[in-house]
């Protein structure tokens, strides 16, 4: 765990305040009301943004299109990874250069893990494909990059040679969370990652992200129902209903002191213990 | 008044079928394939594969090709596993010598054409013969990814990271490349191909290859192809390079150290003995023995 942080290029020490994503007039819309209305947001590296709200408000479209993987109606998506890159627009490059991007500097953890998991190839393969996909040839190589990785998401080293439909949920999330950082990428979206999961699993999940993420100086967009996971996790908060976004703001201040009447409703539901 | 039958009987007394069995229409369809699989080596171009007197599994795919492309000049050599005299290779020759009233060999040297299933012939070919595959799954990809249109996609791209996977779950299961057949190869740097299966024994013989390559999937319907003198390079890891199998005898029969070799038990014991599988370059050897003996006496 201690070693991932130095073995990450110098840049990410670097506090040069250009927005690592950018997105504006952004909407995808399915029909009215179904998917989200033009959008605009900036997020910095290693910031966390969870986009919060009911089933249907559009968040995981509005997720989906900022990662690439549903084309937009309207706007566009700025994706500049570092100062020395030029700014890339998601939908205007070519598809093999957004391929290309997304697979060396985005990962993607998806709600059920098994939609981002390879079922009948071992954990240590479903790790080392990042790998493999961006040019490593070397066995020896990839398996201690994939032992290392396993660990720092607490899964046995004895179980890299185990299928991942062997494992239970929780281990299939955090594998799945390996097999996205492997490649040390510069932006993670996370759709529901604790979803479905028992509440110890996810708190020692929430742990493990939260770990990383300032470890590693990720910058996540998280999107989530549960607007505990948004404030363990999260800077900053953007709340959504109807494909609108209804408030933004610092988590704490949106949280504590809700302006819009959806959010006060949405926090005011939460059982207080 | 004639009937339709007594009138066609009379235009053609002699029914028969047609030149290598196929219409001219569909032999030129797939001679349009195969000259599309000539200019992009290794690119599977899809192709309307027609019904043929066999099933699919029986090598349709290889017989469309050889239908389409012999002459009635041309010397045709059927192999199945090597072996000339299989019940593949047997029907599949006699099928030709039927519908094509061709002249049939089991001499690698003297066919101009070559249909096979599983092996490349031992004897290096020439610039003058083709060598026609039969396929049962010409996607490489499907091991996978089973989605067709992610494997095309892939393709397109260019993005072959995935098939390294493969070769990474043998050695951690078997600690070296296990996959013995079907092995995968880029061509010419630019398409993955899956070579059918033959033995990974063979693949290097396609490297450079003084002969035309062509594969037919007959149940897929594709047709890939690797023209003369085209790079084909096995995929391996730097740690654990591609490597050819290797047995610790000669051939019981001829003595050839550089064939592939089959096992044949021969006995209820458990005997068994390794022969040459390309039994036409196994007879070669014995009658170049033969002679030699002869010579020195």
């Amino acid at each position: 765990m201690d070693n991932l942080a130095q073995a990450l290029p110098a840049q990410f020490n670097d506090p040069a305040e250009a927005p690592l994503l950018r997105a504006e007039g952004l909407s995808k819309l399915y029909a009215p009301g179904k998917g989200f209305e033009p959008v605009n947001l900036n997020l910095f590296p290693g910031e966390v943004l969870a986009i919060v709200g009911e089933s249907g408000s559009g968040k995981t479209t509005l997720l989906k299109t900022l990662s690439g993987r549903l084309e937009p109606q309207q706007g566009e998506v700025i994706y500049q990874g570092n100062s020395q890159m030029p700014a890339a627009s998601l939908y205007q490059i070519s598809e093999a250069a957004r391929r290309q991007l997304m697979r060396a500097d985005f990962g993607i953890v998806h709600q059920h893990p098994m939609d981002g998991l390879r079922p009948r190839i071992s954990a240590g393969g479903n790790i080392g494909e990042r790998l493999m996909e961006v040019g490593a040839r070397n066995y020896a190589d990839i398996r201690r990059q994939a032992l290392n990785w396993l660990t720092a998401v607490e899964i046995g080293a004895d179980r890299i040679d185990d299928l991942p439909i062997t494992f239970s949920g929780g281990m299939q999330q955090r594998l799945q969370i390996a097999r996205n950082l492997v490649t040390h990428p510069k932006l993670v979206f996370m759709d529901e990652p604790t979803g479905g999961l028992d509440v110890s699993v996810q708190a020692r999940l929430l742990d493990l992200i939260r770990n990383l993420v300032t470890e590693l100086n990720l910058a996540v967009v998280i999107v989530t129902h549960d607007l505990a996971v948004a404030r363990l996790l999260a800077h900053r908060i953007m709340v959504m209903k109807q494909g609108q976004v209804v408030e933004t703001g610092l988590t704490d201040r949106v949280l504590d002191d809700p302006q819009h009447a959806y959010t006060q409703l949405l926090v005011s539901s939460v059982l207080q213990q | 008044m004639q009937s339709f039958n007594q009138t066609f009987s009379a235009t053609e007394p002699e029914q028969d079928y047609n030149f290598g069995y196929l219409d001219e229409q569909t032999k030129r369809m797939i001679r349009r394939a195969i000259l599309k699989g000539v200019a992009l080596p290794g690119y599977q171009v899809a192709f309307g594969g027609r019904e043929m007197p066999m099933p699919y599994g029986w090598g349709t795919g290889g017989i469309m090709l050889s239908a389409s492309i012999l002459g009635q000049d041309d010397v045709f050599k059927v192999i199945d596993q090597g072996a000339d005299d299989t019940t593949n290779a047997v029907s599949i020759r006699q099928f030709f010598a039927k519908v094509c009233h061709l002249e049939t060999t089991t001499e690698t040297a003297k066919a101009s054409v070559i249909q096979t299933r599983h092996r490349i012939p031992e004897q290096p070919l020439r610039n003058d013969q083709i060598l026609v595959f039969q396929v049962p799954i010409p996607e490489p990809l499907r091991f996978i990814e089973p989605r067709e249109t992610e494997t095309k996609k892939m393709h397109s791209l260019g993005e072959y990271g995935s098939m390294q996977v493969k070769l990474y779950e043998d050695i951690v299961k078997y600690g070296y490349i296990a996959t013995s057949y079907a092995y995968p190869v880029m061509v010419h740097g630019r398409y993955l191909m899956d070579p059918s299966p033959i033995p990974k024994f063979d693949n290097p013989k396609m490297h450079q290859s003084n002969a035309l390559m062509l594969f037919g999937a007959g149940r897929e319907k594709r047709i890939y192809c690797i023209p003369p003198y085209t790079d084909v390079a096995s995929l391996d890891f730097e740690d654990h390079p591609f490597s050819i199998q290797q047995w610790q005898a000669p051939c019981s029969l001829c003595g050839s150290e550089t064939s592939f070799l089959d096992e044949v038990l021969i006995d209820d014991q458990g005997q068994r003995m390794f022969v040459c599988s390309d039994t036409d370059y196994c007879q070669g050897q014995l009658a170049k023995n033969a002679a030699e003996e002869a010579l020195h006496g």
